[in-house]
């Protein structure tokens, strides 16, 4: 089962707590965009079997939206920030860094 | 291809059955095809035999990450049924259920069809006018449903439960014609058929990276050293998105776990498939005896071949009013697959951005059903180079145009 730590309450929530909400940082198209773009935002997502960022509700917490780093092949959870951040903090892409070239190693 | 049959079953008997050659043969990998075909699942091995059949197009190598049929073939719950709302779906699907209906004979491998009839429970007052509904949707497009009465239900299921009391039983889709097969033997079947006309089939060998030329793909890069061909087509499911990104361009599915088990053997209490859509799960038994019990798909994106484990308890939870004794069975096995949704949760069977690359995924929670109609499609979109009749509802564009193909409330449970 996954646990995450929200950002928000810190609490460490299960995965029955939460609610999945699909991957992160989309930008949003709306009217003025091309065909293409509003698209490429309402259907086409990355899919990475790897480090994947997303979305994640509270909803059986706080109620709030939070980001979660994960790795869609091994389950590792790199980390969590909040939702009003646009991209991903530099303090957990090091630590996705330092656990890809800790995969490499093992290997 | 040696012949199965009772006749050669005897004349083996005498022989201690050391005579039986293998299914199909181990091949090497060649430096050029016609036709490359990643992934050696049922829809993959389907779509070669189609392409042999159909179009004699024999050039072909079908390549495989894993063994053969080792995906979401080897990892589903086996049912077949073809009562879709919408008309794309109900051709492709339907198409699929009557090849299904001669494919022991007609690949000459005993893949087990059981068309033991499709149940499908109305359990609230919304559902059972959804389903009277898709009855007459059925009807028009000429695949054979009938809706049925709670009391013919409990006739025909005894230890069915029809009285609730929170999911009370108010009526059902049933679909005579529908039912299981054999889920390996399809996948084994389709190879052994296919390795007979000199088709190379080539496990543990993943595709690492494409070449391209101006739009083109001109060879594929695999562990095994790199392959020139005319045309590709990938049918990996799951992996779709990942062979994509390989290919250059971006797919509208997402990549999730769904999850099966089944019980212990029991003896037999239920000769048909029953879904239950509204609490979302499905059960059939077994021909060994065992409930096998499908259920609802994780909402993350997932890559391990592993579910979440509430899941599993939420499917049997679900089911236990309806079927009380299976609270006293015990689970002997559960599995997880990966399986490639869209947002209509219908599949995708289209040519790519790339020219000469074409495109099998998005079958979902409900690929097994599909594999011989969705082989027959898929060869005649790469051996053409346009899709037919029964494919082309089905192309990347539909998304672009909003031509939806909704089923994810229609269809099927637990999407």
């Amino acid at each position: 089962m996954l646990k995450f730590t929200c950002p928000y309450c810190q609490v460490e929530a299960d995965e029955t707590e939460l609610t999945p909400g699909g991957e992160a940082h989309l930008k949003r198209m709306g009217p003025g965009s091309s065909d293409q773009e509003f698209y490429n935002y309402l259907f086409e997502r990355k899919n990475p079997r790897g480090i994947h960022f997303e979305r994640w509700l509270h909803s059986y917490g706080c109620g709030k939206w939070f980001h979660v780093v994960r790795c869609t092949k091994t389950m590792e959870v790199f980390g969590t920030y909040s939702a009003q951040e646009t991209n991903p903090p530099k303090k957990i892409l090091d630590i996705v860094k330092q656990r890809i070239s800790f995969g490499k190693k093992i290997k | 291809m040696k012949k199965y049959s009772a006749f050669s079953l005897v004349k083996e008997s005498f022989n201690n059955h050391l005579g039986w050659e293998k299914a199909w043969k181990k091949s090497h990998l060649k430096k050029n095809y016609k036709i490359i075909i990643v992934g050696a699942g049922g829809h993959g091995l389907a779509t070669a035999y189609y392409l042999g059949k159909n179009f004699g197009i024999k050039d072909l190598a079908v390549i495989e990450k894993g063994w053969l049929g080792g995906g979401n073939t080897g990892r589903n719950t086996t049912i077949i049924r073809s009562n879709y709302l919408q008309e794309e779906s109900a051709a492709i699907y339907e198409k699929s259920r009557l090849l299904y209906e001669t494919l022991s004979q007609e690949l000459n491998y005993n893949v087990m069809f059981s068309p033991r009839g499709v149940m499908m429970l109305c359990q609230t007052e919304h559902e059972l006018r959804a389903m009277k509904r898709t009855c007459h949707a059925n009807r028009i497009y000429g695949v054979d449903t009938v809706m049925i009465s709670p009391a013919r239900m409990k006739e025909m299921i005894p230890i069915i439960n029809i009285k609730g009391p929170r999911y009370p039983i108010l009526g059902g889709l049933w679909q005579p014609r529908g039912g299981t097969a054999r889920h390996d033997a399809v996948a084994w079947g389709y190879a052994r058929a296919i390795s007979s006309w000199g088709v190379d089939i080539i496990e543990n060998c993943e595709v690492v990276g494409i070449k391209k030329n101006k739009n083109k793909i001109s060879s594929v890069q695999t562990t095994k050293g790199d392959i020139s061909c005319e045309k590709m087509c990938f049918v990996v499911a799951g992996n779709s998105s990942v062979l994509a990104e390989l290919c250059g361009f971006r797919l509208p599915v997402e990549s999730v776990a769904l999850q099966a088990l089944v019980s212990e053997p029991i003896k037999p209490v239920m000769n048909c498939v029953v879904m239950a859509n509204t609490v979302h799960g499905y059960m059939s038994q077994s021909d060994k005896g065992e409930m096998v019990i499908g259920g609802g798909a994780d909402g993350y994106n997932n890559y391990s071949q592993r579910g979440s484990f509430q899941h599993i308890e939420e499917t049997v939870r679900a089911l236990i009013e309806t079927f009380p004794f299976i609270s006293r069975l015990r689970q002997l096995r559960q599995w997880g697959g990966i399986v490639d949704m869209t947002g209509d949760r219908s599949p995708i069977i289209s040519k790519t951005p790339v020219d000469n690359i074409y495109l099998n995924c998005g079958w979902g929670t409900g690929g097994f059903k599909a594999i011989p109609g969705s082989g027959w499609a898929t060869a005649e979109l790469i051996a053409k180079g346009e899709p037919g009749k029964l494919a082309a509802p089905f192309s990347l564009e539909r998304f672009k145009e909003g031509r939806m193909i909704d089923e994810s409330v229609a269809a099927a449970v637990a999407h």
